[in-house]
């Protein structure tokens, strides 16, 4: 009986890890839209697509500038977040009059087209994108499994940046203005707050998270066109368990979600990609405004 | 051309809100006597894009251009649309295109489930069909079609190939990453067979989704069951994630082997040299083979993109330069009225390419021709770009396949 538990422990110690690297990803992904959600509104369709953009990105800096890894975990977000700005003066910002479903339709369609882009110029099989070198030697021993160095840095850094941010939005008085501006926009403004560049900026911190997770992505997947589509759905569901907006709520549910996920791929692998969803279906009927919403 | 440009429009606008109808209105619905309409099947914005995909139709278009037949008077047109992976979608574009679109000839179809609703489709439309990227072999077996020529490769031929050479140096343990589709599921059946057949057991197998992103939890359940081998019955990025994430986890230093079981040089290419390394893998063509496949591949390499042909581009070539021949043979009109006896007539007579070479088609519809075991270049051995493979082991035409009486087909009287 002990031993049978402690093989099952065995099993299940290491999946639970890979949960949490897989977390991370959720984690991040969901936090920016959130932060998007939470401030402007909108269902962003298009968080995929820019994560996607944020690989890409780091592999055009390797190749064809000579960028590396490190630096491009600062430029390419950077870069993808200004393309941000512009979709967000451009297009997003004329439709906040409107009902919810223009923005997600308008994020949709940006969201295929962006990736049809890519996939013209890279097709589907993806590009070769190496961890650095610190990062790529053998893997760590954690005295029950060898974890790769590189997703042992990914945990860290999708948590510190995860801190980061809710530091930012609760704690920080550029972040009690965000705040009071989804509250009512107006009554800021009225303040001498310029509220549209603060969306503006908003939308684009969103995004560049979204790239950051890319870049942080490019060396564990293949970089290729339909890498955010896969993983974005899933990060929806995150978002909608979590509670639209909530921040700690995405953080929270995120790394929960890829733990889930990871020990259903133990037990029952075939059933790994629905699991979330049964969840989702689940928290909907019990606690509509998702486990950490405010109804 | 037109057509092609209103097909993929439609075909663009069905994949992005409603998995239904797409493809050509119905226009074109009287067709001229000596016009054949070839439509090319597959993925054009999935996984499976740079195996299939737009280099699928340059290659048809090649063929058509190589056979000469337009200089006779055929008109030859090509239309393509995107199945997205679904078998659901794939027939209703095949029904469509045979329906109202006056398509003669279906080509490509990658993913073996697409691969078998079209077979019945056009079995009952009585079209002719070429598969090149599907891998199942019940294409030629249980559901074998007199409409059918299964050109390419197939799972039992993949895993005599590699899995063979794997169990013969020393690799009699395995542990099976399945694609959770009729593809993998046929490919992990067919290399069970094989390697138990020559004394080797098979410790379990985990069956994934088709599009994971993550493979490290089903890599680690791989490890903890011991086994020397660890085979891959999954295809495109499923396969490029598993290999990156089987070096990132560090699976082979203790022994432990990696056996993909279906590569294509495009997958190579995305692995980069750096990764991808002593893997070995099968295809039926390798477009540095010899004078004749880099003849092919020079002709037709302007039109890709910059990608190149995998043995699922050639054999869209092959077939459909075959077909031309057939139809040359027996007249247009003949070859339109019944797909079941161009592709009788296509049994008949023997096939000559720059791609396969010599070969012939079996009663089954098995296209018969040798398959190479490649092994991946180290990037010192690498001359440049594309120059990846060498050559491991030939195994015969006559050796390659399911043997005619194995695979039940019931067009062969037993």
């Amino acid at each position: 009986m002990f031993e049978d538990l402690l093989f099952q422990l065995e099993l299940g110690l290491p999946q639970v890890v890979l949960g949490l690297v897989n977390g991370a990803f959720y984690a991040l992904l969901s936090l920016g839209l959130a932060v998007i959600f939470g401030m402007l509104n909108v269902i962003n369709f298009a968080h995929g697509a820019q994560f996607m953009m944020g690989a890409f990105v780091a592999w055009m800096l390797l190749n064809w500038v000579g960028i590396g890894y490190w630096p491009a975990l600062v430029v390419a977000p950077l870069i993808v977040g200004a393309i941000g700005v512009l979709l967000e003066r451009t297009m997003i910002s004329k439709l906040y009059k409107l009902d919810h479903l223009y923005g997600l339709l308008l994020t949709f369609g940006l969201a295929l087209i962006i990736e049809g882009v890519f996939r013209n110029q890279f097709g589907s099989s993806g590009l070769p994108y190496a961890p650095p070198e610190v990062l790529s030697g053998p893997p760590v021993d954690l005295g029950f499994m060898f974890l790769p160095k590189y997703r042992l840095w990914v945990v860290v850094a999708a948590l510190a940046m995860s801190l980061a941010t809710w530091l930012v939005i609760e704690k920080t008085r550029l972040g009690a203005y965000l705040r009071a501006a989804t509250e009512n926009a107006a009554l800021v403004q009225a303040f001498g707050v310029n509220v549209p560049r603060m969306v503006t900026l908003t939308y684009a911190a969103g995004v560049a998270l979204a790239a950051f997770a890319g870049v942080l992505a490019a060396p564990i997947y293949s970089v290729n066109p339909q890498m955010g589509s896969s993983l974005i759905i899933v990060v929806f569901a995150v978002v909608v368990i979590g509670g639209m907006g909530s921040i700690l709520g995405s953080v929270v549910t995120g790394f929960g979600l890829g733990l889930v996920e990871g020990l259903t791929k133990v037990f029952y692998p075939e059933a790994s990609s629905t699991v979330i969803f049964v969840i989702m279906a689940i928290v909907l009927l019990a606690r509509p405004a998702g486990l950490f919403g405010r109804a | 051309m037109m057509q092609d440009r209103r097909s993929l429009l439609k075909t663009a606008a069905a994949a992005a809100l409603t998995p239904a109808l797409s493809a050509v209105p119905g226009r074109a619905r009287a067709q001229a006597a000596n016009t054949l309409k070839i439509g090319v099947l597959n993925d054009q914005s999935g996984v499976y894009r740079d195996i299939s995909g737009p280099t699928s139709v340059a290659c048809v278009r090649q063929a058509i251009q190589d056979s000469g037949i337009t200089a006779r008077g055929v008109n030859v047109e090509v239309v393509f649309a995107d199945h997205q992976n679904k078998a659901d979608v794939g027939a209703t574009i095949a029904r469509q295109w045979l329906d109202r679109d006056g398509v003669d000839v279906i080509v490509d179809v990658p993913n073996s489930a697409v691969a078998l609703a079209v077979n019945a489709v056009v079995r009952e439309k009585n079209r002719a069909y070429f598969n090149s990227t599907g891998a199942t072999t019940d294409l030629t077996g249980a559901q074998c079609s007199p409409n059918t020529v299964h050109w390419t490769y197939d799972t039992y031929m993949l895993a005599r190939s590699t899995g063979g050479a794997m169990v013969k140096t020393g690799g009699d343990s395995w542990f099976f990453i399945t694609a959770d589709y009729a593809f993998g599921h046929a490919l992990e059946r067919d290399t069970t067979s094989f390697v138990q057949a020559a004394g080797g057991k098979v410790l379990g197998s985990v069956k994934h989704p088709l599009q994971s992103t993550d493979f490290s939890s089903f890599l680690l359940q791989a490890q903890q069951s011991r086994a020397k081998v660890i085979g891959l019955a999954n295809a495109g990025t499923d396969t490029i994630n598993s290999v990156k994430q089987a070096a990132e986890f560090g699976v082979t230093r203790r022994g432990t082997k990696i056996a993909v079981l279906l590569m294509f040089i495009n997958d190579v290419h995305s692995l980069g040299l750096k990764a991808a390394q002593g893997l070995v893998c099968t295809e039926s063509f390798y477009w540095d083979l010899n004078d004749r496949t880099r003849a092919f591949t020079s002709r037709v390499k302007g039109n890709l993109g910059g990608n190149m042909p995998a043995m699922s581009h050639a054999g869209c070539y092959a077939s459909v330069l075959h077909y031309l021949k057939a139809v040359g043979d027996m007249g247009v009109a003949a070859a339109k009225a019944s797909g079941a006896d161009a592709v009788a007539r296509m049994k008949a007579i023997p096939t000559d390419d720059d791609c396969f070479g010599a070969g012939q088609i079996r009663a089954d519809g098995r296209k018969l021709h040798p398959a190479y075991l490649f092994e991946v270049k180290s990037p010192e051995e690498s001359k440049g770009p594309w120059d990846y493979y060498k050559v491991l082991q030939t195994t015969s035409a006559a050796e390659a396949w399911r043997p005619l009486a194995e695979g039940k087909c019931s067009l062969i009287a037993s």
